[in-house]
């Protein structure tokens, strides 16, 4: 039986919506805020700038992350930039409707319509909170912020410093947090894990961590919760994510009713460094931003194995020039990745094992010079030969699409609540903005909108009615049930002492996401998928072998807690993808695309976000957030 | 697909209580498309199978950006290829047979944890200490009312880049912090948004590093060359000229 959830979006006009709610928010005095206590899990973009926020306001926080500093988060990858509405000069025709508009269709309708509002108006706020932390954006001739042009849209608004914006906007917000840190308002926990949540009556209360150092579960009481863990698509081994991103927390958070939005929804990144052989650990990014000057073919031959250098002008097909006239090798990451792979899938694919196509910089070398483009992108040239070997100013470059980011994620009212009171979720471990095919430069944007923005406004109304002592017998009760149900899940897993290693599981399970689940999907692919999960998931718990010592440092541990939650969150997923009968985006079902071969979208009986609540022993149950759209009208995506 | 065999020498210390020693391994038949990494990943999946304690070593982006990883190659932090972090170390870096001596980057301000991995934190305590600009979030101005020309944006962006990995303090005789702290101030003092705390970030720093018990910088460059990010030694003049 299906319950449709209710966004709270605030009633009238959603233009200026939050500007409204923002006047109406309730005051706490300075003297109730010293005795509210907030937990904020993560220390990357949205975690980060969470915690400094509200502790600038006045809240006491603390903040958990399991690497050694919030300096290392997992944001600190990303590459391309940032996008916001900013004026810039004078003439520049980019505004707050036409990102709004741009990030609706780039979700392919699939995406709240306040929430994408609230952001592009957000936008140009973050910029001028990050310039002012000394974000060395990159500046034009005239000293001006200069922008380029991502994926997906058609005027230039992202924001960038070199390949290293993601770098800098984090260390922008963990220096804000540091020196809040510095002033004792934020208590730093770091080398965290957080492995369950104290659930009061059905409100969250707190977090039980496990210290890598010792091994020792601590508990950490809290009158909010803030859940800023990031995505999830390392459920498929290879995948552009730092190693240690994971789904634990999001996934524990749902087996407390949580519940979980659009999981299937994942975002495959058309340029990537392709898989190079066994044991390769993950893969990495070319920043979508190498596709403003380079230009993305094949041959026209299939299995041609000559030297690119040996393949004429008049034998190469510029696939997405050719099929896309305007956008051309911008297309969105979907339209980018399906097409690569269905060429690839024909025998037209280069490399090794014929898994890549070409980008090519050569044609942008000679209009502009080998050093106007080492200026550009001078840091991924580097990390590309130095990952494969070759130099990508004198060979094309192969790429080939990856599991990037996760559009799916717990799902959030419009004060990002989730469904669990008294918790909050930000940046990429929720789900509202993306829809299905979020645009390039957005995650950012979200991220930091949450953090700065959002969260720490929203969260007022929750506080109010919370100012009162968590301390209580049956908070004692709540604290021991929660360790106790950790203990037991990690001794389990420990007692097993079978004979193969996590990592060869986490493989497996990949291999079947990437299958099954991946650029393309259908029915019967979908149900095998379930039956293969369902067979490693029983392997994994009688065969895995862990190092027994857990009083100090037992990475492997840490790896099988999450590989366990990996292998249930999978199942998940792909129901959800059963389930969605439509493509949309980067969902993309066989049985429905357009003669041409297009996402096939049916708003009739799918507009709307999925949110899955777990049930103990049972199937989960589907509930809808139905989405309509006042402002535009949805309509067909087309990139011609 | 090229195939070596490398011996690989690493440091065991299962806690910052216990003792440690050097362990040998030998692995055969790595493809030279691996990184270093992966190649302990596979020789962890071995001990793991034959029932041992795999190898602790810090990581997590793998892509030379997040500054995790780091631990000296034959007495050199990150290894022997420049402005290369240890996770983008490949293994065609290296002839066949080689023995490789894997050892923490130990210094007194970076205790060992376990194997590889040591205890950063100082690092972040010196950032704590000054290292950010102070205004509170909501209160900034237009981004464009400050201009700033494109050398000094970039000049600022390249000392930004410090990923803090601690290679500059471990390679140093004196395990000075001045390179990291250089960065910082360079990076901040470099742009019209950090003047106004420009010489109390600096002064505050530099008390920090004093106690945190880093060593005083003596010019032998060690840290420049061990930099992955290739940040060049001049900014320490720099910074000595800064607060006064
Ligand atoms: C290679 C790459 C390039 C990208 N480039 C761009 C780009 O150019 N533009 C763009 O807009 N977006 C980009 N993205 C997407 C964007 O970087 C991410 O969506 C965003 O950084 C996520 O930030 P976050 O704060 O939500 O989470 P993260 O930065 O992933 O932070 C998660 C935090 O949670 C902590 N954590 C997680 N689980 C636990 C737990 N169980 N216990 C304790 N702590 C936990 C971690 O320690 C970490 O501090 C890119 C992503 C990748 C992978
Ligand atoms: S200055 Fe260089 S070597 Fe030192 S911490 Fe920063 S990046 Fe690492
Ligand atoms: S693992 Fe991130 S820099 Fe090496």
């Amino acid at each position: 039986m299906s319950y449709f959830l209710d966004p709270c979006i605030p009633l009238g006009n959603i233009d200026g919506a939050w500007e409204r709610i923002q006047k109406s928010l309730p005051y706490i005095s300075l003297g109730n805020k010293n005795k509210l206590q907030i937990v904020v899990v993560g220390g990357g973009l949205a975690g980060a700038s969470a915690a400094a926020t509200l502790a600038e306001q006045g809240f006491p926080v603390k903040l958990i992350t399991y690497n050694d500093s919030p300096r290392r988060a997992h944001s600190v990858a990303a590459q391309g930039g940032i996008n916001a509405a900013k004026k810039i000069r004078e003439d520049d025709c980019d505004g707050v409707n036409e990102l709004f508009v741009d990030t609706v269709r780039g979700g392919d309708f699939r995406a709240r319509e306040a929430s994408c509002r609230r952001l592009a108006e957000i936008s140009s706020s973050i910029i001028d909170q990050c310039v002012n932390q000394g974000v060395p954006f990159a500046r034009d001739y005239d000293g001006l912020l200069s922008t380029r042009r991502f994926g997906g849209a058609l005027v230039s608004r992202t924001f960038y410093a070199r390949g290293q914006t993601g770098q800098q906007l984090l260390y922008g917000a963990y220096q804000s947090l540091m020196r809040q840190v510095g002033s004792r308002r934020v208590e730093l926990l770091p080398r965290r894990d957080v492995i369950e949540f104290i659930n009061l009556n059905g409100v969250i209360r707190g977090v039980v961590t496990r210290n890598l150092l010792n091994g020792q579960l601590e508990v950490f009481q809290a009158h909010a919760v803030i859940l800023a863990t990031g995505g999830y698509s390392n459920v498929y081994f290879l995948s552009t994510n730092s190693i240690k991103s994971n789904a634990s927390a999001v996934w524990r958070a749902h087996k407390q009713g949580a519940f979980f939005a659009n999981p299937s929804l994942t975002q495959i990144h058309p340029t990537c460094i392709p898989v190079g052989g066994e044991y390769q650990s993950k893969l990495t990014l070319m920043s979508e931003s190498l596709r403003n000057d380079g230009r993305i073919w094949l041959p026209r031959r299939s299995h041609d194995i000559r030297d690119p250098s040996e393949i004429s002008e008049s034998e190469r097909d510029y696939f997405l020039e050719r099929l896309y006239p305007s956008y051309g090798n911008l297309v969105p990451r979907d339209v980018a990745s399906r097409r690569a792979k269905e060429l690839c899938d024909q025998g037209f694919g280069v490399g090794n094992d014929g898994r890549s196509v070409y980008l090519d910089l050569r044609d942008a070398i000679q209009k502009k010079g080998a050093q106007e483009i080492k200026a550009k992108y001078g840091n991924l040239i580097e990390m590309y030969e130095r990952i494969v070997g070759e130099d990508p100013m004198t060979m094309p470059m192969r790429i080939y699409p990856a599991p990037h980011y996760t559009m799916g994620g717990l799902w959030v009212d419009y004060n990002l609540m989730s469904t669990l009171p008294g918790l909050f979720v930000l940046g990429e471990a929720n789900c509202t903005v993306h829809g299905a095919n979020r645009l390039g430069a957005n995650a950012l944007l979200q991220c930091l909108a949450d953090g700065y923005f959002i969260g720490p406004c929203s969260i007022h109304s929750w506080l109010e009615g919370h100012t009162f002592s968590i301390s209580s017998h049956e908070m004692d009760q709540a604290c021991q049930d929660a360790l106790e149900n950790t203990k037991k899940r990690i001794d389990d897993l420990i007692n097993v002492q079978g004979e193969i290693p996590v990592d060869i599981f986490h493989r497996a399970l990949g291999e079947i996401m990437i299958n099954r689940c991946g650029i393309t999907r259908n029915e019967s692919g979908l149900l095998a998928g379930l039956e293969e999960i369902k067979l490693l998931k029983q392997k994994f718990h009688h065969q895995v072998r862990i190092p027994i010592e857990i009083n100090c440092p037992n990475p492997e541990l840490e790896k099988a807690l999450r590989v366990a939650d990996f292998l249930e969150l999978a199942q998940l997923m792909l129901s959800d993808a059963l389930s969605r009968k439509e493509s949309c985006g980067a969902h993309f079902r066989e049985e429905y695309q357009t003669p041409e071969g297009e996402t096939m979208r049916d708003d009739e009986n799918y507009a709307h976000i999925a949110a899955w609540e777990y049930v103990p022993g049972s199937e989960p149950i589907k509930h809808l957030e139905n989405l309509s759209f006042s402002l535009l009208k949805p309509n067909k995506r087309s990139y011609q | 697909m090229k195939k070596i065999s490398l011996v690989f020498r690493i440091w065991r210390q299962k806690s910052q209580l216990s003792k440690g020693q050097f362990v040998e391994y030998t692995l055969k038949d790595l493809s030279t498309n691996l990184s270093l990494l992966e190649a302990l990943d596979k020789l962890n999946e071995e001990l793991i199978l034959n029932g041992d304690r795999p190898i602790n070593f810090d990581h997590d982006c793998r892509e030379g950006i997040c500054g995790s990883c780091g631990f000296l190659v034959n007495g050199q932090p990150h290894g022997p290829k420049d402005a290369t972090t240890i996770c983008q170390l490949y293994l065609r870096n290296f002839k066949d047979h080689t023995t490789l001596t894997l050892e923490p980057l130990q210094t007194k301000t970076f205790p060992v944890i376990q194997d590889l991995v040591v205890d950063r934190s100082s690092l972040d305590r010196l950032i704590m200490s000054g290292g950010f600009c102070s205004d509170d979030v909501g209160k900034a101005p237009d981004a464009n009312f400050f201009k700033v020309n494109q050398t000094d944006a970039f000049s600022s962006f390249q000392t930004a880049t410090c990923i803090g990995c601690g290679a500059c303090i471990a390679s140093c005789r004196n395990a000075s912090a001045s390179l990291f702290v250089a960065a910082k101030l360079a990076h901040l003092g470099q742009l019209p948004q950090g003047q106004l705390l420009r010489s109390k970030r600096a002064s505050q720093m530099k008390h920090q590093m004093l106690s945190e018990g880093f060593g005083s910088c003596s010019n032998n460059l060690d840290c420049e060359a061990a930099c992955p990010k290739e940040i060049s030694a001049n900014w320490i003049s720099w910074m000595n000229r800064e607060d006064d």
